[in-house]
């Protein structure tokens, strides 16, 4: 009986679990007014401005959410690597080192096998991203290399080896010799992902948006993430290792090949990320030149959105929403307000202070909670409960 | 004292203790006195709230209810600061010194030499001048009296264990503590260590100071003591003055029932061997040799112990033979295959388990649920895994509630993060993953270590009933009471090596005490 009221007021329990998040929201936006106030805006005006900025027509709204797919990519691969215990700063890199492989793929292709060519295309993006981020893993596992280094020089790398291809094997030939920005060929009209429209005739949602198929790809890979990490013995084997390398060994699993496939599944979910936005949004690879120039340090913002799903594919998904909801929403801000275009990245950083240090207080309250049970174990109601059913 | 100085110490009360924490009351209502002259011993399982009392006691917690009387005055104390001032001292299981500071330095870590004056310039010259000469000359002093002998210009790294207590023992000595609290203090000491340490705690309270002694060992506080207050569950059960003490007595009043302290085993029925070493080395985790040269067999049917200091030897050993570090030398043997440097998934596979020293690090992953630990070794199983791939959540969950049920495991559910149960529930969750592959051979290390009696009587009970299903064990155990109680051979390791095998029937304790601190058996007549 008791264990019965105790199980149906599980689910506010859970949601209490939650208030810490609230409330650290609330602390982030107070904070934020103050710097606003300080540069002698109005908070409202500018909070609304990005609220509506990030979701308050259908036109902002998806371009939160095509700015967020990319995000989605890489905090659903960073979520998978931090579960294996593997820090990956590198997912500047691996996006470029996916969009690439997956833009040669295309452009080699041409029209020659249809439709084929987006597949083989993802394919060879999560090829390309995954070895590129089993570079670092494998250099950890086997060589000791700290991975945070490793990977944040890679990104260094990949960034030039762009630069020297799209300025040179893989430069557009018409714009050859021109004074031009550095970039591929457009790529044929049957390899581009389709635009992700909901409905049909003039109601559809998101008719005429840039939104794109790449979230569907996205929400998918998020479930079979999830599915990997908790359902199968992979998944099993990459956390275990994760949370402990000595009882890992001990258990008999590899430990080092755990290490290098975790950080090629992280760098192939990032790769994707990279093609996606090739196949999707810019149909060709361009960049400026400057690091971020392709990646629109999607790479770095992933990482802060995994963190911010709970180190969670699942939770990955609306927080890289709501990721994206801040840049555009922050853009809208500045634009509107004209406060200085380093207000933007302040507010997001202190959101995303708030946010993440608000998980302690979740994790106590559990921690808590596991407690008072092992408690009232230990006073042996267990064995009366046992008695009682068994 | 042999200066002459008159001591303040005369008596110590607690009254009605109460203490909360979140879902716990770890201590309920507990009366507790010490008098000067006096060693109290303060007897309990893990949890009972001896530590939580006396770290009431010491200034570290804080009581809810209950007075706490120094000499009949208050002792209202907001940090050790004040208790410490109050002259109460305490020895910590888990030494608090600097290794690389020598003897001296480390009694001068947080000391304040008294301003000669109440000027400016002396107080100021107090406070930022330490006379380690002073120090020294008084350190050597203390030393002297009590037969604490350590050299006072050593870095504590150089010290063996014994020694860093004896440093404890002194700074706490050179505070002023008239009162010490000493929480397990013969832990990590061998058989002589621990004569030594009881004839100065001894002389301690002739002198006329207060000692609470907190133990589990029943013989220890039967030697030492001269009253004996037990605790469980945060309760006080009850105080029996030491000559009216028996373990029994004792035991039952720990846990709440009889325990049996002699099991009732057939002889050993020694079948063929099933694991052996020969002039196997290895390499310790600092780099300087751990087992240099060992060989032994174990037979099917047959518990060999391996008594020994912590820290000779026998991590590496354990370790050598599971496939977790590289033996540089000699091979290792098992159900006539030789599994030198092999893999631990096949090490484990030939029907091999081990029971890790370290069961926090080794043994278990914190952050899983009991389940997911459980089934740590066997996942990729057909019967965890359907095509070793997708875990079958409810295989998986039926196995362990009958792990559960059969080892007496008290969880609130299979989903329960692991690390939130005792350290006795823990350890009869390794206990039970590694014997449910049915293994031939069984390395048990430190099986007991910081476990409840009640757990401990249990794993005792399967060790030996394994036994007598004709599986070979290797028991290595730095709690000589326990190799001596169920191992059928016992074999002595000190610096890397045995250094003397002594059968059951031809125990002498002396002798291994005397091999345990290094003398090799054949010199001994």
């Amino acid at each position: 009986m008791q264990a019965q009221t105790r199980l149906s007021w599980g689910w506010l329990q859970r949601l209490a679990d939650f208030f810490p998040v609230f409330i650290a929201v609330l602390l982030a936006v107070i904070t934020s007014a103050i710097l606003l106030i300080a540069l002698e805006a109005d908070p409202f005006t500018a909070f609304s401005e990005m609220l509506g900025g990030a979701f308050g027509t259908e036109n902002a709204f998806a371009e939160t959410l095509v700015k967020s797919v990319p995000i989605m990519f890489v905090a659903i691969g960073i979520t998978i690597a931090f579960r294996g215990g593997v820090v990956n700063i590198g997912g500047e890199g691996q996006m470029i080192a996916g969009a690439l492989l997956g833009a040669a793929v295309t452009l080699g292709l041409g029209e020659s096998v249809g439709w084929l060519v987006i597949p083989l295309a993802l394919i060879a993006a999560f090829i390309g991203g995954g070895l590129y981020g089993a570079i670092a893993g494998f250099l950890k596992a086997y060589f000791d290399v700290n991975e945070i280094l490793s990977t944040i020089m890679l990104n260094q790398v990949a960034v030039q080896l762009m630069n020297y291809l799209l300025n040179g094997p893989m430069l557009d030939p018409e714009s050859a010799g021109m004074n031009h920005i550095p970039k591929t060929a457009r790529i044929a009209e049957i390899a581009e992902l389709p635009r992700l429209v909901i409905g049909f005739g003039d109601n559809a949602l998101f008719d005429r948006t840039r939104l794109h198929w790449g979230l569907i790809i996205a929400i998918v890979l998020a479930v079979i993430s999830y599915i990997l990490l908790w359902r199968t013995v992979i998944g099993f084997r990459i956390r275990a290792v994760g949370q402990n390398e000595r009882a890992s060994r001990y258990a008999g699993f590899r430990v080092k090949q755990q290490i290098v496939l975790s950080m090629f599944l992280s760098g192939g979910m990032a790769g994707l990320g990279g093609a996606v936005q090739v196949l999707g949004l810019q149909y060709r690879l361009q960049t400026d030149g400057s690091p971020a120039g392709f990646t629109g340090s999607a790479g770095f913002n992933g990482i802060v959105a995994a963190l911010f799903g709970g180190l969670n594919p699942l939770g990955a998904v609306p927080a890289s929403v709501l990721f994206g909801g801040l840049l555009v929403g922050a853009q809208k801000m500045q634009r509107e307000l004209g406060v200085p275009a380093a207000m933007i990245t302040a507010i997001n950083g202190i959101i995303v202070i708030f946010v993440v240090s608000s998980q302690i207080f979740i994790q106590r309250r559990m921690q808590r909670r596991a407690k008072l049970e092992i408690a009232a174990v230990e006073k042996n109601k267990f064995e009366d409960t046992a008695q009682e059913t068994g | 004292m042999g200066q002459g100085m008159a001591l303040q110490f005369k008596h110590l009360h607690m009254n009605g203790i109460v203490k909360q924490f979140p879902g716990v009351l770890a201590c309920d209502h507990v009366d507790f006195d010490v008098q000067a002259g006096e060693i109290h011993a303060l007897l309990g399982e893990n949890g009972a709230g001896k530590s939580t009392l006396m770290k009431i006691l010491y200034g570290l917690y804080r009581h809810d209810e209950g007075e706490i009387l120094l000499n009949d005055e208050p002792l209202n104390a907001s940090s050790p600061t004040d208790t410490i001032a109050r002259g109460v001292g305490m020895i910590h299981q888990h030494f608090m010194l600097v290794p690389s500071l020598t003897v001296v330095e480390n009694i001068a870590l947080g000391l304040r030499e008294e301003p000669a004056d109440a000027s400016f310039i002396s107080r100021l010259r107090s406070r930022s001048v330490l006379d380690l000469g002073r120090i020294r000359k008084k350190l050597v002093e203390l030393s002297e009296t009590y037969n604490l002998r350590v050299n006072p210009d050593s870095p504590i790294w150089q010290l063996s264990v014994g020694e860093q207590q004896r440093v404890e023992i002194l700074r706490a000595l050179y505070k002023g503590s008239e009162l010490l609290i000493l929480d397990e203090p013969t832990a990590v000491l061998t058989p002589q260590e621990v004569d030594d340490l009881f004839l100065i705690l001894r002389q301690m309270a002739d002198d006329g100071r207060g000692l609470i002694f907190i133990s589990h060992k029943l013989h220890e506080v039967i030697n030492l003591t001269h009253r004996i207050t037990v605790l469980r569950d945060g309760c006080r059960v009850g105080s029996i003055a030491t000559q009216d003490a028996t373990k029994e007595i004792l035991a039952e009043m720990m846990v709440g029932r009889p325990v049996v302290f002699q099991y009732d085993q057939d002889a050993a029925k020694r079948g063929p061997v099933r694991l052996s070493m020969q002039n196997v080395e290895s390499v310790s985790d600092r780099g300087t040799p751990g087992l240099s040269g060992v060989s032994m067999e174990v037979h099917a049917g047959e518990i060999v112990g391996v008594a020994g200091v912590s820290g000779n030897g026998q991590k590496e050993l354990a370790e050598v033979i599971a496939g977790l570090r590289v033996a540089t030398a000699g091979s290792v043997t098992a159900l006539d295959k030789d599994i030198t440097n092999a893999e631990p998934a096949k090490i484990k596979s030939l029907g091999i388990s081990y029971i890790p020293e370290e069961r926090m690090v080794d043994g278990i992953i914190k952050d899983f649920s009991v389940a997911e630990n459980y089934i740590l070794r066997d996942c990729t199983t057909q019967h965890y895994a359907a095509n070793g791939l997708f875990m079958r959540f409810n295989k998986i969950k039926d196995a362990c509630e009958e792990a559960i049920r059969a080892y007496a495991i008290k969880t609130p559910h299979t989903s329960t993060k692991i690390k939130s149960l005792s350290g006795g529930n823990i350890q009869k969750l390794v206990l039970a993953r590694e014997l449910s592959s049915d293994p031939q051979i069984i390395i048990a290390s430190q099986p007991t270590r910081g476990v409840d009696i009640g757990a401990i009587e249990y794993i005792h009970h399967r060790l030996l009933e394994e036994r007598d299903n004709g599986k070979a064990i290797l028991l290595i155990s730095e709690d000589l009471d326990e190799v001596l109680l169920l191992a059928d051979r016992i074999l002595v390791i000190y610096e890397g090596q045995f250094v003397g095998e002594v059968d059951r029937d031809d125990v002498v304790i002396e002798e291994i005490g005397k091999m345990m601190a290094g003398s090799a058996q054949h010199e001994m007549a």
